[in-house]
């Protein structure tokens, strides 16, 4: 902590103006607005509404395609997650190794960071497009019908490769700064004692990188939530059906698209607690990791 | 007992492995990129009939000029010149905006003892578990109600709070010893000067990487400008280019798409590459 600081006491405020404006006006007036509103029936013309409680909580809570849709979040988010993660780890760990041109390859697995989720999915559309995409036709010349705008199961496929393949060098920019920071002497004592490189991998590198793994866990989990939103609209639409609609996605078509603002507010609402855990959850390890 | 010669041989054939495997990775992120930029070299019957070109074609000037200059598909209108530039004004502001008013901020809890000095901090910490996802039609209405819906000033300023960028110079600021502080007293400098002469100066490094990241956070925005802007004259890149896509349909202009999603690309991709080193210094730095 600070000791000498400067005197005044309008300039900081003024200083912290903007900031808190902005904080204020956009965030927490909505976010208290979002809390408001699910406790409201409100008509869609926005003339007349009647507080009831938590009925909107109670009727997202036992719609049964609410439901639906949480596990599917679940599912999306989970594969999401895992494939990001472990695609990340696997190249972190190569890259890390003293080969000749590692610095090349670093730059080439770092680029991806700056492809926007939505343009992650249209490349992917142009590649598994049914009719236009070269692996689209190579699995329909192969006798497997393939066509995500038809099949359910194939869109979420897409959807997660998609959004998996876009997070890939965001984990293993973490995962390789991680793998440098072990120091290299521990890493031979293992040799040393006879530790084949496996089985080093699992008693001595992946423990020490168990922080990195956990904060990047937290992160991926919170991406396929909500950043992949932009992958969904673009490519699936939440369709076939409602195949590949995602709580984030449910909440935009329920109130952007059918005016239902109380069902809407209500599950925007349950989001930000969903939020809020995991903010909390991740910043109690930090504290931890601090602290050792 | 293992032979020097058998070492060797085990250790050249481990390298062999590590460079396949690295080689597979960079495949497998390069090859959309090389798939879309032959697809924009070639005409629109081509890629329609389903002969993906994985080669250069004769078409490539025609498709990038109507790309740029003119839009393409079904929704005709916006030329990729003028989204782009809607790209670049809304990140290059997003950036900058965030970065001075979090840098003024982290200025004034640091440097100053004030009643409300840990309140306003918190506040502007709590920002984070509030993402724009989950606090959709509220700040929407918000919007219609200050009048910013299709605006530039609507694009940029609610996405300028920055709880990450405060966080960070906040803890940079800390590491500024106390004796500069002093010594910028005893010689009668004040608060303003100092930030001006020592702080901004020390910081130089913290603001060049965060303003990559920063930058691509900008450019890559997705679901605010989807919801505020209609105005075709502001459509940023990303959205516009999935608006041309619509439904997918075989008969689209997919040549002229995929010049769009390369001139898209580009400019994040650059600033990434470019500022590399900042950058991932920047990055594993300010998110842990």
């Amino acid at each position: 902590m600070r000791k000498v600081h400067f005197k005044g006491v309008a300039l900081p405020y003024l200083l912290l103006l903007p900031q808190l404006v902005i904080t204020g006006l956009f965030f927490f007036w909505p976010a208290g607005q979002a809390v408001w509103q699910s406790f409201l029936r409100e008509d869609a013309f926005g003339l007349s509404s009647e507080f009831i409680g938590f009925e909107n909580f109670a009727d997202v809570l036992s719609d049964p395609s609410w439901l639906e849709a949480a596990g599917r979040t679940l599912v999306f988010s989970a594969s999401v997650a895992a494939l990001a993660l472990g695609a990340a780890l696997f190249l972190a760990v190569q890259a890390d190794k003293q080969i000749r041109g590692a610095d090349t390859y670093k730059t080439l697995l770092i680029w991806p960071y700056a492809v926007a989720p939505a343009l992650a999915a249209v490349l992917w559309l142009f590649m598994f497009h049914p009719n236009i995409g070269i692996f689209g036709r190579m699995l329909n010349a192969a006798g497997i019908a393939w066509d995500y705008k038809l099949d359910g199961d194939q869109a979420m496929l897409l959807i997660i490769l998609a959004s998996a393949w876009k997070q890939v060098s965001y984990n293993f920019i973490f995962f390789l700064a991680g793998l440098q920071s072990i120091p290299k002497s521990v890493l031979e004592a293992a040799a040393i004692d006879g530790a084949r490189p496996l089985r080093r991998f699992w008693t001595v590198t992946f423990p020490l990188l168990s922080p990195t793994a956990f904060f990047l866990l937290v992160v991926n989990l919170v991406y396929a939530f909500f950043d992949t939103f932009g992958v969904i609209h673009s490519l699936t639409q939440g369709g076939p059906g409602k195949s590949t609609e995602t709580l984030i996605y449910r909440v935009y078509t329920d109130g952007v698209m059918n005016l239902n603002l109380g069902s809407s507010a209500a599950q925007s609402v349950i989001l930000m607690i969903l939020v809020i855990g995991l903010t909390i959850v991740q910043f109690r390890y930090v504290e931890r990791k601090v602290h050792y | 007992m293992e032979t020097a010669e058998g070492t060797r041989a085990r250790n050249r054939r481990a390298a062999w492995f590590t460079h396949g495997w690295l080689a597979l990775g960079v495949l497998a992120f390069a090859f959309p990129i090389w798939l879309t930029l032959m697809g924009s070299t070639h005409d629109a019957s081509t890629i329609g009939r389903g002969d993906v070109p994985l080669l250069p074609g004769p078409h490539a000037a025609e498709n990038y000029a109507q790309a740029w200059g003119v839009g393409g598909g079904r929704y005709m209108g916006v030329p990729a010149g003028t989204m782009l530039l809607n790209s670049l004004v809304m990140a290059l502001l997003i950036a900058l905006g965030k970065i001075a008013i979090s840098l003024t901020s982290a200025y004034a809890v640091v440097f100053f003892r004030f009643p409300g000095r840990m309140l306003a901090f918190w506040l502007i910490f709590i920002t984070l578990m509030l993402p724009v996802e989950v606090r959709i039609i509220p700040t929407f209405q918000v919007m219609v109600s200050l009048d910013m819906i299709n605006t530039m000033q609507g694009l940029v300023v609610p996405l300028i709070a920055s709880a990450t960028a405060t966080l960070l110079f906040r803890q940079f600021f800390l590491t500024i010893p106390d004796e500069y502080v002093e010594a910028a007293k005893i010689d009668g400098a004040g608060p303003l000067r100092f930030f001006k002469d020592v702080a901004l100066p020390l910081s130089v490094t913290n603001i060049a990487a965060l303003f990559v990241i920063l930058f691509i956070y900008g450019w890559n925005q997705y679901l605010w400008p989807l919801l505020i802007v209609n105005d075709r004259s502001l459509e940023t890149v990303i959205v516009g280019l999935t608006k041309m896509i619509g439904g997918g349909d075989t008969q689209n202009e997919w040549n002229v798409i995929m010049a769009t999603a390369v001139l898209a690309l580009l400019p994040p991709v650059l600033v990434v590459v470019l500022m590399q080193r900042w950058f991932v210094k920047g990055l594993t730095e300010t998110e842990k």
